[in-house]
Formats: C-alpha cells, sequence, structure tokens
C-alpha cells in the first residue's frame, strides 16, 4: 500500500464514516442524507463544514441506533481516486490486504 | 430517581441531603461521607435514621468504626464500570457484619443487579426512565452461580450453587 | 436445545445439565441484552462492557466475536461446529489467538446470540474473552500429556474457568485480567507475563499446592511477575485468588486506563506491600466458605474422564522404519512431535504457519479434516497453543505417519514448531481497531524468506513475535526476536526487540535500534539470523549466543546500512 505523499498538490478534504450498529459494516454518510457503504458513493467536506455535518450525523446515527463510532477522517482525490491519508482508513474502505478476496474491495 | 428494591420500584423514605443543606431531623436522612466526618458531633442525640453516602474510593475499613451510627450506607458508582462498590459491599457485610441497609447510587444497570445482590446490597438507585421489566428480570434470567455468595444461595458444591429469585 | 455431548472418553470436562442451563441462560441473557441495545434502551457506552464480556468487539470491518476454548482444550465435536459456525455466518475461516482462542472477523451483531445458541449445543461459549473481568485462562497446550508434567493443570483451570464466571464481586475490574496456569516442571504458558501465574506443583508428601506470580504482563509497560507466595495449598487455591482480586479490584488504578492493570498496583506498591496486602486479606477469607475441598477437585476430575490408552512401547518398529524411509517425515517428528507420559504415544503439532500464511488461521474445510484426524487419531480431543497452532495430543506413535501423510496432503504438515517460521502475529491493522501497523503482511513475508524447512532446522528454536500496537497481543517482547508495528506520521514502521524469553527464564526483549520499514525489517531479521549462525557455539540457541555476545554484532550489522 502506498504511503502518503506530502508532495502531493491534491486538497486534503474530510469524510464522515461509522460502523452500522446491526451489523457493523464499515458506512459513510452520503451527500443529502442516509448512510452507503463505499467511499465513492459518500459525501466529502471541506475541513470547515466536516465538524457541523459531523455533529448532526452523529446526532442522528446515535439517536436512531443505526451507527456507532461516527467519526471524520481525511482523504485526497488523486486522479479521480478517493484516498483516504492514513492506512487504517484505506483498510476500513477496502478491506483487509492480506485477503483481496473480502470485504469491500472483493465486492467491487 | 426510582429506587429499586427486591425487583421493584419502591417508595424511597430516605432523603438525601447536600453538603451544605441542613438535615431534616424528623425523617431518614443520607449525608455524605465527609460531611459525617467534618460534622459528626452535630449528629449526636438524633433520633431519626441517618444514611452515609460514600464515593467509589472510600473503601469499607475507612467508615467501619462508625457503621453502628449508620442504618443505611450508599455506595456510589461515579460510572457502572467502576467495580470498587462491589467489594465495599461485599467487605461491609463479611468483615465487619453489617445488617443495615447497602444502597448503589449513582450510575448502576440491571444488568448488574444480580451482582449487586450478591455482593450483599439491597436496594440500587435506577436511573431515570428506566425499565423496571429489565430489573424484575435480572432477578430470574440467570439460575446458576458459581461462587460462594451474600445472597443466600443452595449450594450444589463450592463452585456451584442454585440461585433462588 | 439439541444437545451433543462430547465423547466419553475424549479427556475433555463432560458438561452437568447444570452447566448447560447456565449456558442456555447466558445466551438468552445476552439475546436480550441485544435487543435492549437495538431498542435504544441501552446506550452504546453502557452496552460495550456487556457486548465485550460475551467476546463480542468492534472491529475496523464488521464484528469480531471471540469464542472461548477453556485453557485451550477442544473436541473434534466442537471444532466441527467453529467450521460450520464459519461457514454459516463468517466467512469460511477462524483465527486462532495468543490466548488459545478462536475469533471470527466478519459477525454481524444482529446474528450473534443465533451463534451463541448453536456454540452452546456442544458446550461452548463466547464468555469472559474480553472485558475487565477474569479472562479465559490458558495453560500448556500439552497439558494432561507431556511427559514433564507433575499436576494436571486442566482440573484447576476448570476450576477457575467456573469460578470466575460471572463472579459477583470481579466483573467490573479496574481492567482486564489474564490468569495462567503450567502443571509441569517446564514454562509452556508464559506464566510470568501474566496478571496472575501458577505453577501448581507436589511437595515431598505428594500434595498438590501452587506458587503464586503476580504482576507480570506486557502491553506498553512490560513487567515480569513477582512471586507472592511459594505454596498455597490445593485447599486455599481459590481463597488466595480471590484475596488478590480483591486487593486489585480496591487498590487498582482506575484513572488512567494504561496504568489500571495489576502490574501497575505492584509495580507501586512494592513486592512487599503488595504481598502483606493480599496475606492480610487471605487470612481474613481463608475458612470454610471458600475452602477447595478435596472432593470437589476429585469430582471435576472424574468429569475429565481420560483417554483410554493402550499398552503400548515407545519406537515402535513401523515407526521407526517410517522416519529411515521418509526424511520429510522424519523433519516432522524431529520439530513438532513432543514426548507424552505414556509410552508409544506422542504429542503432534499441527503448524498453522505454512511459509507465505496468515499465522493462526484456519478455514472451515481445515478445521473439519483437522476434527476428522483428532477422531481417527488422538481421542476426538485437541488443543489451541498461544503459539496458535493446533496440538493432537495423544496419537499412537506407529499412526504418526498416517497422521502426517494426510496432513501434508493438505498443506498442513509444515515442520517449523517451534522455529522461526513459526511466528506469533496478532491480527494487526488488518483486521484491529487498535492496530497501529500491520502484522500479518511481515509474518508472510519473514515465513517466507526463511522458507526452506532444513534451513530452519539448522537455524533452530528461535521465536518471532510480532504485534500491531503496543498492547502487545503478538507477545513481541518476549520473542527472542520482537517486533512492534508503529505509526510514524501515517508511515508503517517496525521496531525489533532481541532477547525476549517467555519460558522459566523469562526476560524482555531489549530495543536493538531505530524502527525501521516492513522491507527492512525481513532483511533485518536475516542479518541477525546470519550474525547469530555465524557465532554460535556447538548446541547454543539463538538467545544463548545472543547472551554470550551481546547485542553489538547485532545492531552493527542491522544498521550498517544506515
Amino acid at each position: 500500500m502506498a504511503l502518503s505523499d506530502k508532495s502531493r498538490n491534491e486538497a486534503v478534504l474530510k469524510a464522515i464514516t461509522a460502523n452500522r450498529l446491526r451489523d457493523g459494516e464499515v458506512i459513510f454518510l452520503a451527500p443529502g442524507s442516509g448512510w452507503v457503504e463505499r467511499l465513492d458513493d459518500a459525501a466529502l467536506f471541506e475541513d470547515s463544514a466536516a465538524e457541523t455535518a459531523l455533529a448532526a450525523a452523529k446526532a442522528q446515527a446515535e439517536g436512531e441506533q443505526f451507527a456507532v463510532d461516527v467519526y471524520t477522517f481525511d482523504l485526497r482525490v488523486v486522479d479521480g481516486q478517493r484516498v483516504p491519508v492514513k492506512t487504517r482508513e484505506r483498510i476500513r474502505a477496502l478491506g483487509p490486504t492480506v485477503r483481496i478476496d473480502l470485504g469491500k474491495q472483493a465486492a467491487a | 430517581m426510582p429506587l429499586i428494591k427486591d425487583g421493584r420500584i419502591v417508595e424511597d423514605d430516605w432523603v438525601a441531603v447536600a453538603d451544605g443543606e441542613p438535615v431534616p431531623a424528623d425523617r431518614p436522612a443520607i449525608v455524605t461521607f465527609e460531611r459525617w466526618q467534618a460534622e459528626r458531633a452535630s449528629f449526636d442525640g438524633r433520633n431519626a435514621a441517618l444514611g452515609v453516602r460514600v464515593k467509589s474510593g472510600t473503601l469499607a475499613p475507612a467508615i467501619a468504626p462508625d457503621l453502628d451510627r449508620f442504618a443505611l450506607v450508599a455506595i456510589e458508582f461515579p460510572k457502572f464500570r467502576d467495580g470498587r462498590g462491589f467489594s465495599t459491599a461485599r467487605e461491609l457485610r463479611e468483615r465487619f457484619g453489617y445488617q443495615g441497609e447497602i444502597r448503589a447510587v449513582g450510575h448502576v444497570i440491571p444488568d448488574q443487579y444480580r451482582f449487586l445482590l450478591r455482593t450483599g446490597f439491597t436496594s440500587a438507585e435506577a436511573p431515570e426512565n428506566t425499565n423496571p421489566e429489565s430489573w424484575a428480570h435480572a432477578l430470574t434470567e440467570i439460575t446458576v452461580a458459581f461462587q460462594p455468595s451474600l445472597d443466600d444461595p443452595q449450594p450444589l458444591s463450592l463452585l456451584r450453587r442454585r440461585l433462588g429469585s | 436445545m439439541n444437545h451433543i455431548a462430547p465423547g466419553r472418553n475424549a479427556g475433555v470436562y463432560s458438561y452437568d445439565d447444570i452447566d448447560r442451563r447456565f449456558v442456555a441462560e447466558r445466551v438468552e441473557q445476552f439475546r436480550a441484552q441485544v435487543e435492549r441495545r437495538l431498542s435504544g434502551e441501552l446506550t452504546e457506552d453502557e452496552f460495550k462492557p456487556l457486548r465485550l464480556m460475551n467476546g463480542l468487539y468492534l472491529q475496523l470491518h464488521a464484528y469480531m466475536l471471540r469464542i472461548a476454548v477453556p485453557y485451550g482444550v477442544l473436541t473434534a465435536q466442537q471444532l466441527r461446529k467453529l467450521a460450520e459456525i464459519g461457514r454459516k455466518y463468517d466467512k469460511g475461516y477462524g483465527h486462532f489467538t495468543t490466548r488459545q482462542n478462536l475469533q471470527f472477523n466478519w459477525i454481524k451483531l444482529e446474528d450473534t446470540p443465533a451463534i451463541l445458541h448453536e456454540l452452546a449445543e456442544v458446550d461452548m461459549h463466547a464468555l469472559q474473552t474480553s472485558g475487565n473481568c477474569v479472562r479465559n485462562v490458558t495453560t500448556d497446550q500439552f497439558v494432561g500429556a507431556a511427559r514433564d508434567e507433575v499436576v494436571d493443570g486442566r482440573v484447576y483451570a476448570e476450576i477457575l474457568r467456573q469460578w470466575t464466571t460471572l463472579h459477583p464481586e470481579f466483573t467490573f475490574l479496574p481492567r482486564k485480567f489474564k490468569i495462567a496456569i503450567m502443571g509441569s516442571d517446564a514454562d509452556r504458558a508464559a506464566i510470568r507475563v501474566h496478571d496472575v501465574g501458577v505453577f501448581a506443583k507436589r511437595n515431598e508428601r505428594g500434595e498438590v499446592g501452587f506458587t503464586f506470580y503476580v504482576g507480570g504482563g506486557l502491553g506498553r509497560s512490560p513487567f515480569i511477575g513477582k512471586l507472592v507466595r511459594d505454596w498455597v495449598p490445593e485447599e486455599d487455591f481459590v481463597a488466595y485468588l480471590e484475596a488478590i482480586l480483591r486487593v486489585y479490584n480496591q487498590y487498582g488504578r482506575r484513572d488512567n486506563i494504561y496504568k489500571a492493570r495489576i502490574k501497575i498496583l505492584v509495580h507501586e506498591l512494592g513486592q512487599e506491600k503488595f504481598t502483606q496486602e493480599v496475606e492480610e486479606e487471605f487470612a481474613r477469607l481463608r475458612g470454610p466458605k471458600y475452602r477447595l475441598a478435596p472432593e470437589v477437585v476429585d469430582e471435576i476430575r472424574r468429569r475429565f474422564g481420560g483417554p483410554a490408552y493402550e499398552t503400548l512401547t515407545d519406537e515402535p518398529e513401523s515407526f521407526q522404519a517410517a522416519k529411515a524411509a521418509n526424511p520429510d517425515f522424519a523433519r516432522w517428528v524431529a520439530v513438532n512431535v513432543l514426548a507424552h507420559k505414556v509410552p508409544g504415544y506422542a504429542a503432534a503439532t499441527i503448524s498453522l504457519k505454512p511459509a507465505g500464511g496468515i499465522p493462526g488461521d484456519a478455514t472451515s474445510e481445515q478445521m473439519e479434516l483437522i476434527a476428522d484426524l483428532a477422531d481417527a487419531h488422538s481421542f476426538g480431543e485437541l488443543r489451541v497453543s498461544h503459539a496458535q497452532n493446533l496440538v493432537l495430543a495423544h496419537v499412537r506413535q506407529d499412526e504418526l505417519f498416517t497422521l502426517w501423510t494426510a496432513l501434508e496432503a493438505n498443506g498442513l504438515g509444515t515442520p517449523n514448531a517451534g522455529l522461526i517460521g513459526d511466528i506469533i502475529a496478532c491480527p494487526g491493522l488488518d483486521y484491529c481497531a487498535l492496530a497501529n501497523a500491520r502484522s500479518i503482511p511481515l509474518a508472510q513475508a519473514i515465513s517466507a524468506r526463511f522458507a526452506d524447512p532444513a534451513r530452519q532446522q539448522t537455524i533452530g528454536e528461535l521465536g518471532i513475535k510480532i504485534s500491531g500496537c503496543i498492547n502487545a497481543c503478538g507477545h513481541h517482547h518476549v520473542g527472542a526476536i520482537g517486533i512492534l508495528g508503529v505509526d510514524k506520521k501515517g508511515e508503517e514502521f517496525y521496531q525489533i526487540t532481541v532477547g525476549g524469553d517467555p519460558t522459566l527464564t523469562t526476560a524482555i526483549g531489549d530495543i536493538l535500534g531505530p524502527a525501521v520499514t516492513a522491507d527492512e525489517t525481513v532483511d533485518a531479521i536475516e542479518a541477525i539470523v546470519e550474525v547469530y549462525l555465524s557465532n554460535r557455539h556447538d548446541g547454543e540457541r539463538f538467545i544463548d549466543t545472543l547472551k554470550r555476545v551481546g547485542h553489538g554484532p547485532f545492531k552493527e550489522r542491522v544498521y550498517a546500512a544506515h
């Protein structure tokens, strides 16, 4: 897995993620409302807007017992691909690097 | 907050008195252990029952010398995961022979109710809007235990006993 | 419920109606807790400790369910059930852990009550495999079989399993609490890096007693357990533990999660003061109420039954002939097979560490095959080792060749138990929500580099242990070579330690130098091995050579290019 490259010019954006309560599936806040299972379908936020969106998403998801561990993470859009800055979030968005037959990467 | 005893919500005869507030002389009142230590002489000659509220870090030996003054010991759970109170209650009963009421106050949940009773508690303060059914259910859902304890179970061996409900 | 009782002769504790009733009630209790969580009656903060006490974590991709394999012993039937659950509710595989348990990585919360119900059918559960309670007790994977055994630790481990189950006083401890027990003069259970480590032994009159070490542990601050009492008579076994737990529950720190383990309490109070507190508590507790009566011990021993061994002799002719005719088999015997207390039998380790494989992973098909082999060759009983392998503990020596042939045909005959390819690794950042770096890919790269069995055998005993974060689930502190994954500004780096030892001569490894990248780590291991081979005297193990020559030559070679 490629390491983050500080020289890249692409701006750092944020997405909002959580695990779905009933099955633990990694989910992302969608544009508008609701949650999606793929990072490609997630809403992206400028840094300034992320905190407000997070507070609202957290209140909604937790209030409705829909999701847990709601938080934001950093990503860049590189050549049209959404690439989380941290390895952890890349692995959450794709699946285990040692079993590429499993997780979201497998369904692609 | 609702008070749970014998698996159901009951009237609370006791009033919890905040530090600095006057202690009613004519009804059972619970004061903090810190207040008791600072103002103990003021309770001499008191007729109504007195209870003491101890923080989770205050262990049984600290209050043991004064136990005969208290008809109730309220043991605080600052959060339900802080399990020191289970040892405190058990020591009050087993080591110091305390016979009065032991009440769990602060944050406890129905899933701990059986543990509370088995370590010597007699009552528990439940969160507002608690579901009384969950407390009642907690008394019947598990009928086997693997340790000796204070709720008078029927021993099947040293390790196993049948819990009454 | 449709119970399938374990085989009578398996040497596995057999549940009675009371045990079964308890486990069934516990399943229903958890079912209700899940319903209360989904309805919102329980908050996540309240539910989390409850689900953890049923072994259910929320990890990176899904929930992870850690199923208890009490002291690592299970029946073929139970392993088949695990295989079935893996196929039905997970993705067709499971992961054997360093605490002798099994975990599934892709579990749904809403399926968990059904899974626990199915486990209860074969007398299994996930009780106390997590949470701030007394965890599943671990022991020697050769318990009840090893030739050097003095006391059968299974009986006392089972007593502990029962006594700790839903303990009313000790279910909300400051932090998790791990007990290990060993009944031999050797240490195959890392006794002195547990919260409580117990050696069961016999006095000159043949009576059983226990030596207690307290306050060992790995993680952020590794400590070696301190001797608290050399001899606790059998009848005081439970009372003494009760005293230790009570001191810990009352005085253990709750203000800082990193200082909450008993090792910090022992360290801060000092060995003497801590021991005094325990002894005072013990003096008060000791009495009929907590006395472990011999009848209770006998009753539990009886319920283990025991394999009906035949009268055989060691090294039968067919076994010798097979070794002579087949060098690969002979190598596997030399490396993976241990002497048994009963003549004519042996304990065989099934390595779950093929070169380039994921340490500890087994597919449902592999589990079923191994279950069949356990039925055919080991009284339907098997064990999980803390090194993440499986063990058939009672195999007739004249059946070892048949066993090996079947294993070999299915990729399970890797001859590397205790060698450099037998790497312990935590799941790391590929699965674990706490990890800082990946562990598995590094284990795969190292085992692939040292794939040649002859080379591994030449190198000899050398444990590599990899953890993906400071919590040290991969036991890196006690690896002859330990590797700790760290995150440096978003990049994975690995810190190498040398000289760790989990056996009787317990030692925490020393950091060799600055952390390096994953690729550099594999080269560094190779360099360390070369320095060892060029410096070792006859019969010297890696850690012996390291002790004799010091870190200097190793450090020099590893960091030569830097």
